[in-house]
């Protein structure tokens, strides 16, 4: 209890300086953001200044004008877009569910895969299978994902036509329809380290006493396997799970761009593009909170998967 | 991806020779591009050519031309140059401060070890490349930029690893023994401490390339790095993504399977390397 206490403090101080760290990058960025605000330079007459200037709160010292933007943050407003003139809560909330959507299906990709031929490697230990798995996996790895996006795009969108080039899709089907080539370019690289984790922990796992006895006293493998040598190697993996999942969210950026999908990662390439900083922020913020609470939520998870850990952590 | 670069090291493996020469021939190629660029490629890899416009790979063009007519094997080998020189310099950014961060925490321990935890635990709270993003956000799109914070990013990953080993490294006896003969801490760091990790961290230094490698060309792909008309592999593929949808793939593939081809060599020979160098430990 006290180490999962002082585990959520340290989150929420890297929080504070993380997102001190992303609003004074924004505010020391070269440039007057009058410029962005008011495009049209025969607009700029004092009053339309002034206006502007108090609008966006541009008078205020750097610290004050920090508080204000970490007060309105906390309470769900998170500035209005230079560019749209919008929101950015809005903007966000539109284009957020196409995002979770995609790490969605490619989590249950990698995961479902992933496991699958860590566990397929782990029972054909030293075989040919084991070390093909090793050797495709980790050669998809080493291969950027924009490039692996494109060939997917090549292959199933233009030469076989499987799959439209770009676009989210309508409906719930067609959206799934949409999502799946982005996702598959999103899942492959995690294949290798999903699938490593989870061949290594059964190893150890399977050489331990208790499954020798298991097996003594004459319990099928297949039972062996699922009841004692998996159920124990669930933490390693479900942590490793968490972690890639976690960070998928930053992956979304490259894979949106190259589908032409109007998530949350696109929206950040043309903001950084347009200058429009209230919208970076926010993202930047967004994707830094998503990470360490899926972290954090991983920490918890772990004493309820793996018991054994639950004394371990309370004792210390 | 650094846990990319953890599992590869960790990777089991068998002893396959044949394929360690050939990546490591195929990084020589790619070094001697770079190196003889301006002798050995055919075209000019500027020279735009409207008759020549995304014609196939042939006798002329060995590697077929992009949207602007331009030799896309002209424009490989000199994108090796600007490709291969960044991710150099990024890394030698990020082995110089992460070495002197990492050393400094294990020799110092106590405040100065937990100070320069907590600040790399801010910098591993963005996760990718979320970090050079927000960078590239506030100072612009640049080669410059993205190489240093590139540079920057990748610090904290050396950072931890040379703590890590350094702490092994100083737990020895010889360290005791020169400290009672005087040696101050710098000369003692510099002159024995680093010398002997070297080996460790060089194989992990070659995996970190080709990682350092992917993720600029990623940057680059996405427009916040070189700018046209720049012969980066990473913009390359980017420029040649308008072809892609006519159903014209080589722009986009060629650079992007040179890129991929080039770092699972790298992965490969770092391997090996990390492999070969660090029985001792």
């Amino acid at each position: 209890m006290l180490a999962l206490l002082r585990r959520l403090g340290a989150m929420v101080l890297t929080l504070v300086v993380s997102s001190f760290v992303i609003f004074a990058g924004m505010y020391a960025a070269p440039g007057d953001p009058l410029t962005f605000l008011i495009k049209n330079p025969e607009d700029r007459t004092p009053d339309r200044v002034a206006a502007v200037r108090a609008e966006y709160h541009l008078d205020d010292s750097f610290l004050q004008q920090y508080l204000s933007w970490a007060k309105d943050v906390l309470h769900g407003d998170l500035g209005t877009s230079f560019v749209y003139k919008q929101p950015v809560a809005d903007l966000m909330g539109t284009r957020l569910p196409i995002t979770l959507t995609l790490v969605a299906m490619a989590a249950l990709m990698f995961i479902v895969i992933g496991v699958g031929l860590g566990i397929v490697s782990a029972l054909k230990r030293g075989s040919a299978v084991d070390s093909s798995i090793t050797g495709v996996t980790t050669f998809l790895t080493s291969i950027p994902n924009f490039v692996v996006a494109l060939v997917l795009v090549s292959v199933f969108a233009v030469q076989l036509r499987w799959f439209e080039v770009s676009g989210d899709g309508e409906g719930f089907a067609g959206r799934l329809y949409h999502l799946t080539l982005p996702s598959i370019a999103l899942a492959i690289g995690a294949l290798a380290v999903v699938s490593r984790v989870t061949r290594q922990t059964m190893v150890e796992q399977q050489s331990l006493e208790h499954v020798d006895v298991a097996r003594s006293f004459g319990l099928s493998s297949r039972k062996i396997i699922w009841r004692h040598v998996l159920r124990n190697s669930l933490g390693p993996v479900v942590t490793m799970c968490g972690l890639i999942i976690a960070s998928m969210l930053a992956g979304t950026v490259v894979i949106e761009s190259v589908f032409g999908l109007s998530g949350v990662g696109s929206m950040l390439v043309d903001s950084i593009n347009a200058h429009d900083f209230p919208v970076v922020q926010a993202i930047l913020l967004f994707m830094v909170v998503a990470y360490m609470t899926v972290t954090i939520v991983v920490d918890v998870l772990y004493p309820l998967i793996d018991p054994r850990t639950r004394e371990r952590s309370e004792a210390a | 991806m650094t846990a990319v670069a953890a599992v590869l090291t960790a990777a089991p493996r068998k002893r396959r020779e044949w394929v360690y020469f050939l990546c490591l021939g195929i990084l020589a190629v790619a070094v001697a591009a770079a190196v003889l660029a301006p002798w050995i490629m055919p075209y000019d890899p500027d020279a735009t050519s409207f008759d020549a416009i995304y014609l196939p790979p042939g006798p002329a063009h060995w590697l077929g031309t992009d949207q602007l007519g331009r030799d896309l094997l002209s424009r490989i080998i000199s994108g090796a140059r600007s490709t291969l020189l960044g991710s150099i310099v990024l890394l030698a950014l990020a082995t110089a401060l992460g070495v002197l961060i990492g050393l400094t925490a294990a020799w110092y321990r106590g405040w100065v070890d937990t100070l320069l935890a907590r600040i790399t635990d801010v910098m591993f709270a963005f996760p990718g490349l979320l970090f050079v993003i927000m960078i590239i956000a506030v100072f612009d799109s640049g080669t410059v930029t993205a190489v240093i914070g590139m540079g920057l990013a990748y610090a904290p990953v050396i950072a931890k690893f040379t703590r890590a080993i350094a702490l092994e490294e100083l737990a020895r006896p010889y360290v005791d023994s020169y400290r009672l003969q005087g040696a101050g801490g710098l000369e003692l760091s510099a002159r024995y401490v680093l010398p002997n990790m070297v080996p460790t961290l060089l194989g992990y230094l070659v995996v970190l390339f080709g990682d350092g490698l992917m993720s600029l060309a990623t940057l680059n792909f996405l427009g916040f790095g070189s700018q046209p008309p720049s012969s980066d592999w990473g913009l390359m593929v980017e420029e040649g993504r308008a072809g892609v949808i006519q159903g014209i793939l080589g722009p986009a593939l060629v650079p992007g399977l040179t890129i991929a081809i080039v770092v699972v060599a790298t992965n490969v020979v770092g391997v090996r390397l990390s492999d070969k160098l660090a029985v001792r430990r």
